[in-house]
Parts: C-alpha cells; structure tokens; sequence
C-alpha cells in the first residue's frame, strides 16, 4: 500500500525464550484508527512495545514511512504513546507534564505556552494547569496523558489500553472523544484493547489477535459479519459455533438440519464450523421453526432477552426483544445470510 | 479520642525526656559551664583552636557522602531493575558487611593497607609500591565509604523500586535521551531517597572517632576524636567535651537543613 506509514515485517519477539510474537507482519496505514485487538497474552502489547521502541525484535524490521527504525531508541521515534497506567510525573504539575516533550525540543517558550493551552482545552482540562496530577481524577489523569503525547504533534499515536482503568459511563465517553480526536487532528492511532465492544466503535481497522500472531485484519463490519474462523467469531461478539458439514455449494447441515447457506467453494462433505448470531435467530412457534428446543434460562440484559434453548443437547444462545418462559418449546429459523461458515480450526 | 491518643504516647513521651531531652540539656548546660558549675564562654570560645579539626571532619565526611551516592546512585537503580528473586539475593549481599562486628571490619582495612599489609604485598610482586596509604586521609574516607555505604544504598533502593518503568519509558516516549531521563525524570523522583542517604552517611560519618583512629593515625583527628578524648581520653574535659558536641550537633543541623532545603525546592518549581 502507498499510503502505508507503520510496517511491520516478521516480527519475532521471545521472552526468556518463550514465543510472544511468531514471525508477524503488518501494514498500518496513515490517519487510520487501527486497533489490536484480543486477549490478554496474544501480543498486542508487545506488538505496541515495538513500535513505541521499547522493545527491540530478536529478529524481524520495523518500518516508519518507508525507513527502517528497528533499532532507532524510542527518543528519536515520531511516534508518541500514551501508556496503560497514565505514567504522569508526580512531580510536576498538568502543565509541565504537558510541556514535557517539548521542553526538551526546545520549543521557544511562547509557542510552548500557546501549545500546551490549546492542548488543555482540546481534552476539555482549561484550567487545570496548576493541578498535581496525582489529585486528579482516573478520567482527568487519562487526558492529562493524550495531551501530553499529542502535543508532540507525533505522527502516530500509540495507545496500550488507556481506558482500561475507568468506570463503563467514563469509558463510552472517552471513547467518543477520542475518536473525536483522532479525527480532528487526522493522524493514526495505534491502540490496543481487549475489549471487542471497544474496537468495534472506534476502528477503522481492526486486527484480531491470538498467540502472537494475527488473526484477521478489516473494518469493524467485516470482522464481526464475516469473521474468518471461529475463534475471531467468538471473540467478536456472541455467537453461537457449531460443527457442520458442507453438502455443496449453499448447503451446509448442522445441528440436523440442512441449511441454505451463502457459501461456496469448499471441499465436498468439508467439516466446517458454523457460526450463528444470538440477535440473528428467529424465535418462532414451535410447530413453524426448522429447529426447535426447550427454553432452559431467560437473563434480561436490558435491550433484549438472552434466552438459552437446548435444542438435541446444544445449547443455543439467542438474544430477542421478546421474553420467552423456561420450560416452553420453541421453534427457531436462521436465515442463509446469518449463517457464517468457516474452515474448522486446528487445536 | 484525643484523650487515648495522648495516654498511648505517654510512654514514649517518658523514654523522649529521659533518654533525649535531658541528655541534650546536660549537654548543653555542661557546655555553659566550667569544672566547678560557674557559667562560662571559654568552652565555646576556645574552640577556635579546633576550626581545622572541624573543617577536617566536614571536608571528610562530605567526601565520603559524595562517593558514596556516586557509587550507591546507579548500584541502587539497578538493583531496583533486577528480578524479585534477585534483588533479594542482592540485597543480602548489600547488607552481608553489616552482620560483621563494626571494628573487626575497620581492622581488617588496617591489615589491608599496612606497609606490610595485603595491599602492598600484592604490588610488590609486580615490583610496585609500597605505597603508603595507612594514616592517611584518603585511607579515613575509605574507612567511611566502606562502613556506610549500605547506608546510602538501602534507601536509594527502597524509593526506586516504587519509581514505576513507565514513568521513565513515558520520559523517553516524549524525547528524553539517557541524560534528561536521569536529571528530568529519575533524579527528581528520588530524591527523598537521596536526602535520606546523604543524612544517614553524612551524620555518622561526621562523628565517627573509630574509623579515623584505627586509619587515619594521629595526625588526622576528627571531631569526634576529639570529643571521645575529652569524656574517656587523657584531656578529660567534659565542660570542653559538651561544647564541642554541641558545636558539631549545629554543623550537622545546618548541613541538614541544607539537603531538606533541596529537597521543597525541587518539589516547588519544576524541573526544567
């Protein structure tokens, strides 16, 4: 890609020999929000930590707009990070820690000031110059930490779960903001998560990872319409994943049944994982459902219902509007479109 | 509740003016007098004599504080950076010096640098030396830095562990190289470590008599020398013994304040 300005080739990456990043490799683009996502332990901060230069690959390159940074300390990096546990310097104040970065390019005092104002102002903080940022606030501390990085004007930010810390109501706004942000000031944002409700809202791209490598690369819809296999599936979103067998082309059987799907090209009789939405199955009377189970369990999640159906001894997940009452057999329907197949995977 | 509070301190309220307060007084009341309780100047006054001795002690002792952050300074850090298991083995080694008997570790350094000593014979296999380097003042410096350096490491330690690796990592982040991350961003946080280190070298270093008497001989008398022979040596003369004491507890008090100074203003005005 032309416009790519963070690469990443081959990365490997060992801790006291044990793998933590397998040979990945990935393009990011400019004045994109990318986000990697997935679970503690599969890499995502470390894959940060490389790009920040805090951590040097046993082996692999790191490109930044074309160069070779691989081994360029973080202090010369035009990237900026703003870190999971804030990391303010308790011995300054907000303004100082803000003034921070450009204190040491020595910037002329004027447009320092200037910079580090409208900073303050852009992350909602005027007036809090004089505060010590230990008595701030989770949130307040947060935005203390994107002004300091921003400041800098970096071309790429780097974010290692910085909503991580703060209650749900504080996390949604931040997350708005900071898309907000991203947008204003239109340069890339690298961040890390592990929470898929997170990415899905802010990304434009969204790298899914698991082990140390990656497991698919696209737009928040992609991902979560069309995940690749079905542990991407289950990590975006809930899902119901059963084992299939692929009949032909649009015919998948599961569960007992044989489907329409919207699927082709795979092998004849392929054993194949099937994935099915929870909000995509239709709860109809028993005597009309393709399937059909007793309702064992009804949580109400506020939006919906989570009712789970055992269905032949599978239990189905299914979120709807309408309540149903445990005991009663229910008939379900899946529409072609809703169902997602996907190559069985190994281990 | 403020009533229990102060009957919990009383206790130690009893232990402060017996064994602090009075003592100080005595001190301070045998420094005004003279050998048959009249109130006097000539103890303090003819300290002027003295002023090389104190100058000595001072000079000394604030060498011996320097060399010991010096070397304490990056040894604590790194300490701070190793592994748990690890710093504890390391820790151990730090304190091992300690568990010896304080003259027995001062006699072996005599032995040590001797004419005849391990030192001199180790150089004169490569037909170096013998160099002198007993009763000298470098070998009492030696003697302070040996003898105080856990002193100077541990709470250098002790505030560098809590001084968490992102606050140094966000330090380069935003373009600090390997000095500005020292003076910037390390230096700063520790140094209530650093004021600690220097009082607890710098106080028993200043009144030391053992260490100057078994390295520095005769001719490099401290202070606390001199007082120790007042009380317990030949002079006896604690009317004089008191007001020496005296005189060092202001000198130590001044250079105290001096660090803690250091320390608010930092805190004040920011580090750039």
């Amino acid at each position: 890609m032309e416009n790519t300005i963070v690469a990443l080739k081959d990365i490997v990456v060992d801790f006291d020999g044990e793998a933590v990043l397998t040979g990945l490799s990935l393009d990011i683009h400019d004045k994109e929000f990318v986000t990697l996502l997935g679970p503690s332990g599969c890499g995502k901060t470390t894959t940060l930590r490389v790009i920040g230069g805090f951590l040097e690959p046993k082996s692999g390159n790191v490109f930044f707009g074309g160069k070779d940074i691989t081994h360029l300390p973080p202090y010369k990096r035009q990237v900026n990070t703003v870190f999971q546990k804030y990391a303010l310097f308790p011995h300054l104040n907000v303004y100082e820690n803000v003034a921070f970065g450009l204190r040491l390019r020595k910037v002329d005092e004027k447009e320092l000031k200037t910079r580090v104002l409208e900073m303050l102002e852009m992350v909602g903080l005027h007036g809090f110059e004089r505060r010590d940022p230990t008595t701030l606030s989770g949130g307040q501390q947060q935005r203390v930490a994107i002004a300091r990085a921003l400041v800098n004007h970096p071309k790429v930010l780097l974010l290692d779960e910085p909503l991580g810390a703060l209650d749900l109501k504080l996390r949604k706004e931040m997350q708005t903001e900071l898309k907000r942000i991203q947008q204003s000031l239109d340069i890339t944002f690298i961040y890390v998560t592990h929470d898929q409700e997170e990415a899905l809202t802010m990304s434009d791209t969204v790298v899914v990872m698991r082990g140390g490598q990656i497991q698919q690369i696209g737009t928040p819809v992609d991902i979560y319409n069309e995940p690749k296999n079905a542990y991407v599936a289950d990590f975006i979103g809930e899902s119901n994943i059963l084992s299939g067998v692929m009949q032909r082309d649009f015919s998948v059987e599961f569960a007992g049944q044989e489907f329409t799907c919207v699927d082709k090209g795979f092998p004849k009789r392929a054993l194949v994982d099937v994935v099915v939405r929870p909000e995509d199955i239709q709860v109809v009377p028993a005597i009309q459902g393709k399937l059909s189970g007793v309702v064992k369990n009804v949580i109400f999640k506020g939006v919906h219902y989570e009712i789970i159906v055992e269905q032949a001894g599978t239990l189905w997940k299914i979120h709807s509007t309408q309540s149903q009452r445990p005991g009663e057999i229910i008939g379900m329907n899946i529409g072609p479109d809703d169902i997602h197949i996907m190559n069985k995977m190994e281990g | 509740m403020k009533l229990k509070s102060r009957i919990c301190a009383a206790p130690y309220l009893v232990w402060m003016v017996a064994f602090i307060v009075a003592p100080l007084l005595m001190v301070v009341y045998f420094a005004f007098t003279d050998g048959s309780g009249h109130f006097t100047w000539t103890n303090l006054s003819g300290l002027s004599q003295y002023a090389p001795v104190f100058v000595r002690s001072i000079l000394l002792a604030a060498i011996a504080t320097v060399i010991c952050l010096v070397l304490a300074y990056p040894l604590s850090f790194m300490l701070s950076r190793l592994r748990a298991s690890k710093q504890r083995i390391m820790l151990m080694l730090v304190m091992l010096p300690m568990w010896m008997n304080f003259l027995l570790r001062t006699y072996a350094w005599m032995t040590m640098l001797e004419k005849n000593g391990l030192i001199n014979r180790f150089f004169g296999l490569f037909g170096i030396g013998p160099f002198n380097m007993i009763n000298t003042q470098g070998a009492v410096v030696l003697g302070m830095v040996y003898n105080y350096l856990p002193y100077m490491i541990l709470p250098l330690y002790t505030i560098m562990v809590k001084i968490d690796d992102s606050l140094i990592e966000a330090a380069e982040d935003l373009g600090a190289g390997m000095f500005y991350k020292v003076t910037k961003v390390l230096l700063p946080l520790s140094l209530p470590g650093i004021t600690t280190g220097i009082t607890m070298v710098f106080v028993p270093s200043i009144s030391t008599f053992i260490i100057s008497r078994m390295l520095g001989g005769g001719g490099n008398l401290l202070i606390g020398d001199l007082i120790e022979l007042q009380f317990l040596g030949n002079s006896y003369n604690y009317n004089l013994g008191s007001a020496m004491s005296l005189v060092l507890m202001v000198v130590v008090l001044l250079c105290m304040s001096l660090t803690n100074q250091l320390d608010s203003e930092t805190k004040e005005g920011g580090v750039f």
